[in-house]
């Protein structure tokens, strides 16, 4: 349980998706000017992402591995996650009309979020088992969340601030980012 | 183009087969060398650190503790060991080195194999801990090793405390796995 | 258009990074040093000509309903291809790179090419277009990684500048990475009179 714990809190706050390993940085900056939207994305990525890990990880180690084709992994691995992301589309569609007004428009951006992509191939490199890579896929996507919401919340007041011409928008979000990466440095190093 | 099921059959087929092709031809003009380049990596890693040799020591390795050991032999008597181990404690990720000592557990040298740390950091790891001036050497250290900052006697890299304190846990583990494994080697000869 | 038209505009006109602002991931990540920044830009300007070309010369036969997921294929195909020559070759840049090299996949500038260019122009067209792009790409890279080094390490390109016990460690580390950027976009804004 212990080690459970370490993996989580280190995917969430020591090791962040966005802050410290740069992946998933589009929907980071696109998806986060309102806290809504923001949620949105965060939850249907931790739903693709926890389902794209399990299914890659039995593709690895029953497929590419016996097979000796682990270099068409990031071909097959990308493909899959497209294929997930559909299915999930037609099957939220047709079970919850409700969860597909509020995650449905989120689903097509998912499959180029490299955070998905990212995680399946870390996952497959470090050989984790399959416990762990569903507890690190989930954790994981709880930090980009994390991450994506309080972005939202402080976009939301920096919409109303006066910010010099050639910094509005983009520039000053990544600066606003750059702030937020500092503090979340201030986890590294936590012995666990 | 206008989509039928026959068309879009097809396009898939050819598209798949086109691309295995190509790659499975890539790939057999590259895996040769790409398992060459990892056995090279990690033969001359053991032979840089090793003190001295007569034997192929990556014909008889063991596993101790999850330290991977190349033991050096002269006549069969044990001169040394190059130790690969791999810390999670590292900066931003896995920090694999291969540590080299002499029969009696005094650190020859080590060589850093993988690094996610921080580029230009982990660089600096290569080369501080082996500066005879100041005191961040561990070459020919017998002790457990700590960074000054935990009251230790080694001086960590400057603002990169996390990564040496990795480093040096490392070089620990090595040790212990070392001494462990040559006090085992001493019995049974 | 032009050939010399069409390179340039990639490079600064529709210049991927600081006007089109996509590929953000290996721009943030990969450009610590000049040198990583360049590596990856050149990685991806290979994939981008490879697949831009492949893509157009394909537009014909490819049905409407398949063509995302054969453009995909394609894409990821050259990456492949490029992660097995780099790893035979260049293991050590391989190495550095890491994850960022079989990320070009999802990365948006190659499938947002695909859609907007290749898919409609000629086979020689698209390939200037994927050169263009490319060079963008790798120059905004380049440009950013030196301004990490030097900022970071004192150095650009491993020439040492200044000594490094004076540089401001932070732009090699994440935060430096978000802010250099943003500092970057808003430089290139104002010079290209854009806001």
């Amino acid at each position: 349980m212990l080690t459970f714990l370490a993996i989580i809190i280190t995917a969430i706050f020591v090791n962040n998706i966005v802050f410290a390993q740069f992946l998933g940085i589009c929907p980071f900056i696109g998806v986060s000017k309102n806290l809504d939207s923001a949620v949105g994305m965060g939850a249907a990525v931790t739903f693709v992402m926890a389902i794209a890990t399990a299914v890659t990880w039995v593709l690895q180690h029953l497929l590419l591995e016996p097979l000796g084709l682990a270099y068409i992994q990031t071909i097959l691995f990308i493909l899959v996650i497209a294929v997930v992301v559909q299915m999930l589309e037609i099957v939220i569609r047709k079970i919850s009309p409700a969860l597909y007004a509020s995650l449905g428009v989120f689903l097509p951006l998912i499959t180029t979020n490299c955070a998905v992509l990212g995680v399946a191939i870390i996952v497959a490199q470090q050989s984790m088992d399959f416990v762990t890579s569903i507890v690190y896929a989930v954790a994981t996507a709880l930090g980009f969340l994390l991450a994506l919401v309080i972005f939202a919340g402080i976009r939301t007041q920096l919409a109303m601030t006066d910010v010099p011409r050639p910094m509005r928008g983009v520039p000053i979000a990544l600066i606003v980012a750059g702030m937020l990466a500092m503090a979340f440095m201030g986890f590294a190093g936590i012995k666990l | 183009m206008k989509s039928s099921l026959r068309n879009m059959v097809l396009s898939l087929g050819c598209v798949s087969i086109a691309v295995a092709g190509l790659l499975a031809a890539v790939n057999s003009l590259t895996a040769d060398r790409i398992a060459l380049n990892a056995s090279m990596a990690e033969t001359e890693a053991v032979a840089t650190v090793m003190p001295r040799f007569a034997n192929n020591p990556m014909a008889d390795t063991l596993t101790v503790d999850g330290c991977r050991i190349y033991p050096g032999r002269v006549d069969g008597r044990l001169t040394g060991a190059a130790v690969l181990v791999t810390t999670n404690e590292g900066f931003s990720g896995p920090l694999t080195i291969m540590v080299g000592f002499d029969a009696e557990g005094g650190l020859t040298d080590y060589s850093i194999l993988e690094s996610t740390e921080t580029p230009g950091l982990g660089d600096k790891a290569a080369e501080w801990f082996r500066d005879p001036e100041g005191r961040h050497s561990v070459i020919g250290s017998r002790d457990e090793l700590t960074v000054t900052k935990d009251g230790g006697n080694i001086d960590g890299i400057t603002a990169a405390t996390i990564t040496s304190r990795a480093f040096l846990g490392a070089v620990n583990r090595a040790r212990a796995a070392f001494l462990k494994f040559s006090k085992q080697d001493n019995t049974a000869s | 258009m032009k050939p010399l038209s069409i390179i340039v505009n990639g490079i600064i006109r529709q210049n991927p990074t600081f006007v089109l602002i996509l590929g953000m991931c290996p721009t943030l990540g990969t450009t610590s040093s000049a040198l990583t920044g360049m590596s990856m830009g050149l990685a991806t300007l290979f994939v981008l000509i490879c697949s831009n070309t492949v893509i157009s010369a394909l537009k014909s036969v490819v049905p409407d309903a398949v063509r995302i997921p054969v453009f995909i294929v394609v894409i990821a195909t050259f990456v492949t291809v490029l992660q097995m020559v780099m790893q035979a070759w260049l293991p050590g840049l391989y190495a550095a790179l890491g994850i960022f090299i079989p990320l070009i996949v999802v990365n948006c500038i190659l499938l947002g090419r695909a859609e907007s260019f290749a898919s409609k122009n000629g086979v020689l067209a698209s390939a200037l277009d994927g050169v263009g792009i490319g060079l963008g790409f790798t120059a905004a890279l380049t440009i950013i990684g030196s301004v990490r080094e030097l900022l970071g390490a004192g150095a650009v390109f491993g020439l040492r500048v200044y000594p490094d016990s004076y540089a401001p460690l932070v732009f090699v580390l994440a935060p430096g990475a978000f802010i250099a950027l943003g500092f970057i976009i808003a430089a290139f804004n104002r010079l290209t009179n854009k806001a």
